[in-house]
């Protein structure tokens, strides 16, 4: 009955079917990507400098780089990488914040103080700009980069998870098993997480989109992915040394950055109005 | 109301402490000697030493971190490494480049967002709101700086209607400054053709950075008239027979603006932060592109002044919301 609920829901809505359609394309480039790219040698970074900055073409769909790589083989290549950063990031994030979340919201007191104020603290700076401070002293590149992103990142994960285990805490049922001698662990993993799940699996199925634009952003910075990489912010990067009269080198990557973030977000609407219906569409 | 008041400046002022010491703490997990930085690359050992002892770099942490605090209380940020200015006198510089875009950015996303989310909420479900759903959605989703690079193809390469990026032409020379807001300064000279000009350079990157402050805006306002229209008080004001535009816009609209002024604050917030990746597209002259060009460089304490500054404003907005809705509605200051 719920599951047919939710196929109702999901097809009546526009945004989450175009949501859902674009998430299978990410997550069908990010599996096939090594065996249905028309250039496979370009994977690698093979230089080809007679075949440099092509315009489209039937040969290259969206042209060639500096190097003479095919544009389109390296950004579908490129999706595996951004899918599988945007999802640890949330995934990390998490790992970290509901634990701490639900301990604030369950234990109380001095705990609770101590783990809000610092949740707080991390959300009193702007998320980009905080990763971009811890990336300065970690130094540049993926790796610390994806550090600085968790790190900006678990905070969010505390506030939700808090106020819905300080929410259920009152809850009759959790009174019961208490009473039925249910020791804290199991209360907190049987009843507390289970309860909590829902607008945890919207915020990371939006989290993922946003993750991904924000790799990609430190990357386009400068500070994320390497060149030779084939990440989408660090493409635009230096295809941004190639415009205007090369304009084609920007346009790919971009595109698909962008179809990424919109799709993780229209599916984490859609998931919203599935699981958790009753909160609000802010 | 005065009692909310000073508990809420008592927690900004705890935050800021708090902020002051996160930024400590990050400029010295680094894996690299910031005593080795400050000397430069060819620096033997003994300079390295002296460079240490002249920044109080020997000293136990607690009083390398009072030193920290005494410093930046007299507004000293330290000095950059790479370029060996006061960091405090760069972001004087440059933090009104960014304010200028920031506000000029906010006013755009306000009044597009606001009126738009009316709109689709009045007319809920038709092309209005349909079309709207596009710009809210596509407007959180779009890459700035994809956004950026498109703009400046289309509309400042292509088209030639508008410049690249920068502030002004080279060529121009700015008016001498008083309010730090070209636009300002421009027009309290009485300069049209530098009002102009400036506009002229700062409208593309404006329109990126509102874009996704546009569509918070215009998501939030228009849930809250959604619901503010399906109040009693608006359907008796209906039967009275309150003209319809007066209902939205006085009955309704007020009940939707709280949230709305609440989304306007965070956002104002987040802008600063992303206005790294506009300015870095545009070459816009502000703290942000001085954040990004420092950190690619590791030179920290540039970095750890725009995040200080950055932080403080998100704070006064949290702040400003806060007292808003305390003004606004007496419930919360009970509380």
């Amino acid at each position: 009955m719920r599951a047919r609920l939710a196929v109702h829901l999901v097809r009546r809505s526009f945004g989450t079917m175009l949501g859902l359609a674009l998430v299978a394309m990410i997550i069908a480039l990010a599996l096939l990507g090594p065996f249905i790219v028309p250039y496979p040698d370009d994977v690698l970074g093979a230089v080809n400098l007679t075949n440099k900055l092509q315009p489209p073409s039937a040969a290259h769909w969206f042209g060639t780089d500096e190097v003479g790589n095919d544009i389109l083989t390296r950004v579908i290549i490129g999706a595996r990488l951004s899918l599988l950063v945007g999802i640890a990031i949330p995934l990390a994030a998490a790992l970290i914040g509901v634990p701490l979340g639900i301990l604030a919201g369950t234990a109380g007191g001095g705990l609770r103080e101590a783990i809000m104020r610092l949740t707080d603290l991390f959300l009193s700076v702007p998320g980009l700009v905080l990763a971009i401070a811890l990336v300065a002293a970690l130094g540049p590149g993926i790796g610390n980069a994806m550090i600085a992103l968790i790190l900006v990142w678990w905070p969010g994960y505390v506030r939700i998870a808090e106020s819905k285990a300080l929410a259920i805490r009152e809850e009759p049922f959790i009174e019961a098993a208490r009473a039925a001698g249910a020791s804290q662990v199991r209360i907190l993993w049987r009843h507390v997480l289970p309860n909590s799940l829902s607008p945890l699996i919207v915020k990371m199925s939006m989290d993922i989109g946003q993750a991904i634009l924000a790799i990609a952003s430190l990357g386009f910075l400068g500070l994320g992915a390497k060149p030779p990489t084939p990440e989408w912010g660090a493409m635009i990067s230096i295809a941004r040394g190639y415009l205007p009269d090369w304009w084609w080198y920007a346009i790919c990557p971009g595109a698909l950055i962008y179809a990424s973030v919109l799709g993780f977000n229209l599916l984490g609407d859609g998931l919203r109005d599935i699981l958790d219906p009753r909160s609000n569409r802010g | 109301m005065i009692r909310y008041l000073v508990r809420r400046a008592a927690l900004a002022v705890v935050m800021l402490f708090g902020l002051i010491c996160m930024t400590f703490v990050i400029a010295n997990v680094a894996p690299s000697d910031p005593a080795a930085l400050a000397a430069g690359p060819d620096a033997g050992r003994a300079q390295i030493e002296a460079a240490r002892r002249e920044y109080g770099l020997d000293r136990p942490l607690h009083e390398q971190f009072l030193r920290y605090v005494g410093d930046l209380a007299r507004g000293d940020f330290g000095r950059s490494v790479a370029t060996g200015r006061p960091v405090g006198q760069d972001l004087a510089r440059y933090f009104f480049a960014t304010l200028e875009l920031c506000l000029v950015a906010m006013t755009l996303g306000i009044l597009l967002g606001i009126p738009l989310g009316v709109l689709s909420a009045v007319y809920r479900d038709r092309w209005v709101d349909h079309g709207t759903r596009i710009l809210a959605v596509s407007g959180i989703a779009l890459p700035p700086f994809w956004f950026g690079l498109l703009l400046q193809l289309g509309i400042a390469s292509s088209l030639g209607w508008l410049p690249t990026s920068g502030r002004l032409s080279v060529f121009t020379e700015p008016a001498a400054p008083v309010t730090g807001l070209l636009l300002v300064d421009s027009l309290l000279r009485g300069n049209g053709a530098l009002f102009g000009e400036a506009m002229s350079y700062l409208i593309l990157p404006a329109i990126v950075l509102s874009l996704p402050c546009l569509a918070s805006i215009l998501r939030v306002n228009r849930s809250e008239m959604v619901e503010a229209l399906r109040a009693d008080h608006i359907t008796a004001a209906r039967a009275h027979g309150v003209a319809r535009w007066r209902i939205v816009t006085v009955h309704a609209l007020k009940n939707a603006m709280l949230p709305t002024l609440a989304i306007i604050g965070l956002r104002w917030g987040w802008m600063m932060s992303s206005t790294v990746l506009v300015e870095t597209v545009f070459d816009w002259p502000g703290i942000g592109l001085y954040a990004v060009s420092s950190a690619i460089s590791g030179d920290f304490k540039p970095v750890m002044g725009v995040t200080l500054i950055v932080g403080l404003n998100f704070m006064i907005a949290n702040l400003v919301v806060d007292l808003l809705y305390g003004a606004l509605d007496p419930r919360i200051r009970e509380a």
